[in-house]
């Protein structure tokens, strides 16, 4: 199968990811799309790596999961402390500052 | 490698490193990676001090840990500071910079003078987390910035506990030093995965760091929700721009990528027929500005930041404003000079128009506002256009104007920060504007270097502001930017209306009952007002020498 395909596919689903942040409204979700983006990276890389026959692209993937996993744990924490004095993780809700 | 064609092109702002990086990789027999560790020092020492802080965050009791933290932090911020000029006394920031660690990490002149700035904004930061006299003592102990247990619910009696136990967050002095190691990284680095890595390493401690007041903490929860959602979006486009990027050039570090954009190296095999290469180049370029651009705060990706910075804790803000943009202008600096040189007809229209964007809507905007930390955001992303009319100048006047700029521009943001943290009344910091009339008659001390640091920030001669707009629209109009250098002027003009405006609401106006008290700090926060104040004016007054040595460092390694 020609390898341009996963090219096609991670533009995709880096759309999705993208669209997502822009339309939903929950917190979660949003950084949920976030995280889509991000895998939507890494299958780049990984493809591109194999188009081009070197292995930047597999080493960057790897560090690609590591920093996700550390925005998981910062971000969670964030959205968690929000959520409980709120009881609402809804982006909406976040208006005190508003003009 | 022949890169002698590419060198004699952009020969102007960059010099060939004395090795070639990535050499090593094409032989088959495993090699173990050369790390230059006394280059990379000050980037050591401050991670070093951080994993310290937070073994001291385990072991020590609480009594004794805010002692701790704050020797360990400005020990290591010191003790970097001292490295960097140690390297730059031997001739790394000039004849012999050089690319370390396995061709990660330059060590160069625009490096060493960014993270020198870094390193002194994060030392003076440091005081101003560290201030404990501002609010009153809470059952009689003393309390500073930040919130007593950040995972307690506000108004909670889990947070009442906390406070009545005299619990305090100390560990703002690591993740501050965490965040200074991402940002010393971010202006060196010298490949793509460094610079994400990098990114991620200093943003992720702020985000935390913005969650953490203890006045105000739901409109502190919020702007760190908001800045993470927006940060990780925009790191996310950085990331997908990286990926197009390697999979144009086939290797993710700078000189490699300059190479095949210039033409002196040949497209791989897989994609030399396909006529979609050039898209992947500009999309790819054009995404990893874009996250560059977000956290320079330029317009159109400035929305996150007037509400993160009204609502973050006053001291993070301060260091927010002055160091991530210093750190982010330095990578965008290396991205456009070093990486991309052989697309400058491309950016420059663009970098163009964003620089005009960002100084007009930062300027009109910042007109409108009511609340003095609003006030300085706006501010804040005006000067980024001020700034990025300094990066389309493509010369190295333009390096050394923007090397200049960004360094008195730090110290005075974050002296005007530290000022707004001292006027407070019983519900904290009194940030709306109406509340500072009137506060030159009953406080003309804290009213003149307020003064001081708006007249810089509007760049009245004698101050540092002058300077760096001198600097920065000289080395644009010279660049052919003229235009771009009359629309400055007339924004800054605009700009300078209100800040003249807050001058004259606090010496010529009657204050109102009730008026907001100003506190006495102790010697952190006094001190670093009075650095904040002896920089804009000496900068202001005998700018010669950093000019001259802004110059000297402006010539990147590649």
């Amino acid at each position: 199968m020609n390898p341009v395909n996963y090219l096609y596919l991670a533009a995709l689903l880096f759309t999705i990811g993208g669209a997502g942040v822009m339309i939903r409204r929950n917190a979660i979700i949003v950084f949920m799309c976030v995280e889509l983006m991000l895998n939507a990276c890494n299958l780049a890389f990984v493809t591109f790596a194999r188009l081009h026959d070197n292995l930047d692209g597999q080493i960057f993937a790897f560090f690609t999961m590591v920093v996700a996993a550390a925005e998981v744990v910062v971000g969670l924490a964030i959205i968690v402390t929000f959520f409980r004095s709120r009881h609402s993780a809804s982006v909406d809700d976040a208006s005190l500052m508003k003009l | 490698m022949t890169t002698a064609t590419a060198v004699s092109i952009h020969s102007l702002w960059t010099t060939l490193a004395d090795s070639t990086p990535g050499a090593a990789t094409t032989s088959t027999a495993f090699q173990t990676p050369k790390v230059e560790y006394a280059q990379l020092s000050p980037i050591l020492i401050v991670f070093g001090a951080a994993i310290l802080g937070v073994l001291a965050e385990a072991f020590l009791p609480r009594r004794s840990r805010y002692t701790a933290q704050l020797a360990i932090s400005v020990i290591g911020l010191a003790a970097a500071f001292a490295a960097v000029v140690a390297l730059a006394a031997d001739g790394y920031a000039s004849t012999k910079s050089h690319i370390a660690a396995m061709g990660a990490v330059a060590v160069d002149g625009p490096a060493l003078f960014l993270q020198g700035t870094i390193l002194l904004v994060a030392l003076v930061a440091a005081f101003t987390f560290a201030e404990r006299r501002l609010d009153p003592a809470a059952h009689g102990n003393r309390v500073d910035s930040f919130a007593a247990q950040g995972s307690a619910v506000p108004g909670s009696e889990q947070e009442k506990a906390a406070v009545k136990a005299g619990f305090t967050t100390t560990e703002i002095f690591p993740l501050l030093l965490f965040a200074v190691g991402g940002m010393l990284v971010f202006p060196a680095a010298n490949d793509l995965l460094t610079l994400f890595v990098s990114l991620e390493v200093f943003s992720l401690p702020l985000y935390l760091l913005c969650a953490l007041s203890r006045r105000h903490r739901l409109m502190s929860q919020e702007s760190a929700v908001k800045y993470f959602l927006l940060g990780a979006f925009s790191s996310a486009i950085l990331l997908f721009g990286v990926a197009l990027l390697y999979g144009y050039a086939g290797t993710v570090s700078y000189g490699g990528i300059a190479d095949v954009v210039g033409g002196t190296a040949k497209l791989t095999p897989a994609l030399a027929n396909s006529t979609a290469t050039d898209a992947l180049l500009l999309i790819g370029g054009a995404m990893v500005v874009i996250g560059l651009l977000f956290k320079v705060a330029a317009v159109p990706f400035h929305m996150w930041t007037p509400d993160v910075y009204q609502g973050a804790p006053t001291p993070v803000t301060g260091f927010m404003a002055a160091a991530t943009k210093v750190a982010a202008f330095g990578a965008l600096l290396r991205l456009l000079y070093v990486v991309l040189p052989g697309l400058r007809w491309d950016w420059r229209p663009v970098m163009w128009a964003v620089a005009i964007l960002t100084m007009v809507i930062g300027a009109i905007i910042a007109v409108t506002q009511t609340d003095v930390k609003r006030l300085l955001a706006y501010s804040s992303i005006a000067h980024a256009g001020f700034i990025l009319a300094g990066v389309v100048a493509v010369s190295p006047d333009g390096v050394s104007s923007v090397l200049f700029y960004l360094g008195a521009y730090s110290f005075v943001t974050l002296g005007a920060f530290a000022v707004v943290t001292l006027v407070r009344d019983a519900g904290g910091e009194a940030t709306h504007l109406s509340r500072w009339a009137g506060l030159g008659r009953r406080s003309p001390l804290v009213a003149a270097v307020f003064a001081v640091y708006l007249l810089a920030f509007a760049g009245i001669p004698l101050t540092s502001g002058f300077a760096g707009k001198f600097a920065v629209f000289k080395a644009a109009a010279e660049g052919g930017a003229l235009p771009l250098v009359i629309i400055g002027v007339i924004s800054s003009a605009i700009a300078a209306f209100f800040y003249i405006r807050v001058i004259v609401l606090m010496f010529f106006s009657e204050p109102q009952p009730g008026a907001p008290s100003v506190a006495i700090p102790s010697l952190l926060t006094s001190s670093a007002i009075a650095v904040g104040v002896a920089v804009t004016l000496v900068l202001g007054v005998a700018p010669q020498y950093f000019l001259d040595l802004a110059g000297k460092a402006s010539v990147f390694v590649r």
